[in-house]
């Protein structure tokens, strides 16, 4: 078999806010059909990585060039986000990942039914369709945005802390999901927190502070060493920072 | 007293000639209640969108920043109800464009500008409105006419309501989107930005239409109450819609008959039946009204 192709491909990357790096030249790739954890200590740049991948966040610096279908990200960010008290039904949250297909007024049709019926029954919520949203708990909202994601049916996945607060039985159910959509040959790219979890489950891992520490083989990354600089990431800004001249010359 | 009533060609019991025959009998009235159901129609489900979206002052902000703009109208072609109109759209969209430039590119927050904005259009518009109008002229422009609707007029109403509709239709999902999850909606469209700015345009088509019923301090009452009272009664949205409209055309009829018979100003008799209605709706509404909280029952098993 010839060597996979690439899904993401990241060319000297800075994403930052302001002129404030918070990734820093970011060099690699993430081949089609892998199953990447993004790992490192708070501020280190994961969440605005995956900003940058889905194109809300324009780098500083650097490209990032997606291969394969445009519309082809499904994004789920940090659980916060979303607008809870809003009144809308799980099942019209979850109706939402088939917005590729219909679009601003397609309509859904009974197939489209069938597929939501199928999503709602794979993460577990047959009986919960009309439900308000601001009624779920935090582990079934969670459920009902990875129905959304089964939905969208994308072959490139981006979860930032899927399952930050999240009790051990959903998680496990979740990360069925996650290990179904590896072995449908989806690029699933995770941003976690938990080691352990990475270990077991995750091929690949990028450990990020800032800087790129190390990409690869997950237990080649996560040594003792290389947590050990992460670690040391400085978090606070320099206010004597200089103009960065990396790639200048 | 009644009885000559009843005695009458109508034949109907006293009630319900009370409730009819101001309609009946008065072309001023009848015209009075097709321009409220207009305005009902589309001021509805903008509220209801406005109230989901966290703009509720947004729309009060707007409301009163047409108000230089249709003086402006006004102080060059009188009460005329097309100088009015494109005034009152013009200084909408130039409030809410410059309120969403400011916010986008200094630190103030949009309802802090739009605040700022919005104090400036209204000392401008009565300030321009008693440059040459009497006070009969600024009460018009504040407090509208209902009860003096000509043609013109009921035909704008008429149409900024279907327009409205038609285009809440076609926008339904990104503008549900937008506020649920405006991060999903940013990673499937581009709908986003355009969705936005169409609503504002379609909240400032309708304060213009409702200022000329109802006045440009009463306008947003049309919107915003019945949105309010119909989150009293319905956790889904498209219900939600449907009961703010209701909600508008009943506090209409009823703002339109007090009027009628306690022979009060229209345009407040109106929005205070509304406010009527937010009230009761407060207090016993299905879901969260007051009493519901206070007895709620007795626990379910699960």
């Amino acid at each position: 078999m010839s060597a996979p192709a690439t899904a993401i491909r990241f060319d000297e990357v800075t994403l930052g806010y302001g002129r404030r790096p918070a990734v820093h030249h970011l060099d690699g790739n993430i081949p089609a059909g892998s199953l990447t954890a993004v790992v490192g200590p708070n501020g280190a740049g994961k969440s605005t990585l995956l900003k940058g991948i889905v194109g809300t966040l324009k780098p500083l610096d650097g490209h990032i060039r997606l291969h394969g279908p445009s519309a082809g990200i499904a994004y789920l960010p940090q659980a916060a986000e979303i607008d809870r008290s809003f009144p809308l039904s799980v099942y019209d949250l979850v109706a939402m990942g088939l917005w590729s297909r219909s679009g601003l007024f397609g309509g859904i049709s009974a197939r489209d039914r069938a597929k939501i019926e199928e999503a709602l029954s794979a993460v577990g919520l047959i009986g919960f369709e009309r439900r308000p949203i601001s009624t779920l708990s935090g582990g079934q909202m969670q459920r009902a945005l990875f129905a959304r994601l089964l939905l969208q049916d994308a072959p490139v996945i981006l979860l930032d802390e899927p399952f930050t607060a999240i009790d051990a039985k959903t998680t496990a159910d979740l990360l069925d999901l996650v290990r179904r959509w590896h072995d449908e040959s989806r690029t699933v790219v995770a941003v976690l927190h938990d080691l352990d979890m990475v270990r077991r489950i995750f091929p690949k891992t990028l450990l990020i502070a800032r800087e790129p520490v190390a990409w690869g083989d997950t237990p080649e990354v996560l040594s003792a060493d290389n947590l050990l600089k992460a670690r040391r990431m400085v978090e606070a800004h320099d206010p004597h920072a200089h103009v960065c001249q990396r790639g200048a010359a | 007293m009644r009885m000559s009533a009843s005695a009458g060609p109508h034949k109907e019991p006293p009630v319900l000639d009370l409730l009819v025959s101001p309609f009946s009998e008065f072309e001023f009235m009848r015209r009075a209640l097709v321009g409220v159901i207009a305005i009902a129609l589309g001021g509805g489900p903008i509220g209801v969108f406005l109230m989901l979206r966290r703009m509720s002052l947004t729309g009060d902000a707007m409301a009163h920043a047409i108000l230089p703009g249709a003086a402006v109208g006004y102080l060059l072609a009188g009460l005329s109800l097309p100088a009015m109109t494109i005034g009152g759209l013009a200084a909408g969209v130039i409030v809410a464009v410059a309120a969403g430039l400011v916010s986008r590119f200094t630190s103030l927050k949009e309802d802090a500008s739009l605040a700022a904005f919005y104090l400036l259009s209204l000392a401008l518009g009565v300030t321009i409105v008693s440059l040459r109008g009497s006070n009969v002229d600024l009460l018009h422009v504040l407090f509208g006419t209902v009860l003096a609707l000509d043609d013109g007029t009921l035909l704008l109403l008429a149409s900024i309501s279907t327009l409205t509709v038609m285009a809440l239709a076609v926008l339904y999902r990104p503008l549900v989107l937008e506020c649920v999850d405006p991060i999903f909606l940013r990673s499937v469209s581009r709908a986003g930005t355009p969705t936005h700015l169409i609503f504002l345009g379609l909240v400032v088509l309708n304060l213009v239409g409702g200022f000329h019923a109802l006045g440009t301090l009463l306008a947003v009452g049309m919107m915003m109450l019945p949105a309010a009272a119909a989150r009293f009664w319905s956790s889904d949205i498209t219900m939600m819609m449907i009961v703010s409209m209701l909600i508008g055309i009943a506090s209409g009829i009823a703002g339109l008959l007090l009027s009628f018979h306690a022979e009060l100003p229209a345009g407040p008799a109106i929005i205070l039946s509304a406010g009527a209605v937010y009230v009761a709706s407060l207090l016993m509404g299905r879901e969260g009204g007051v009493l519901w909280l206070l007895w709620p029952g007795k626990h379910l098993e699960a």
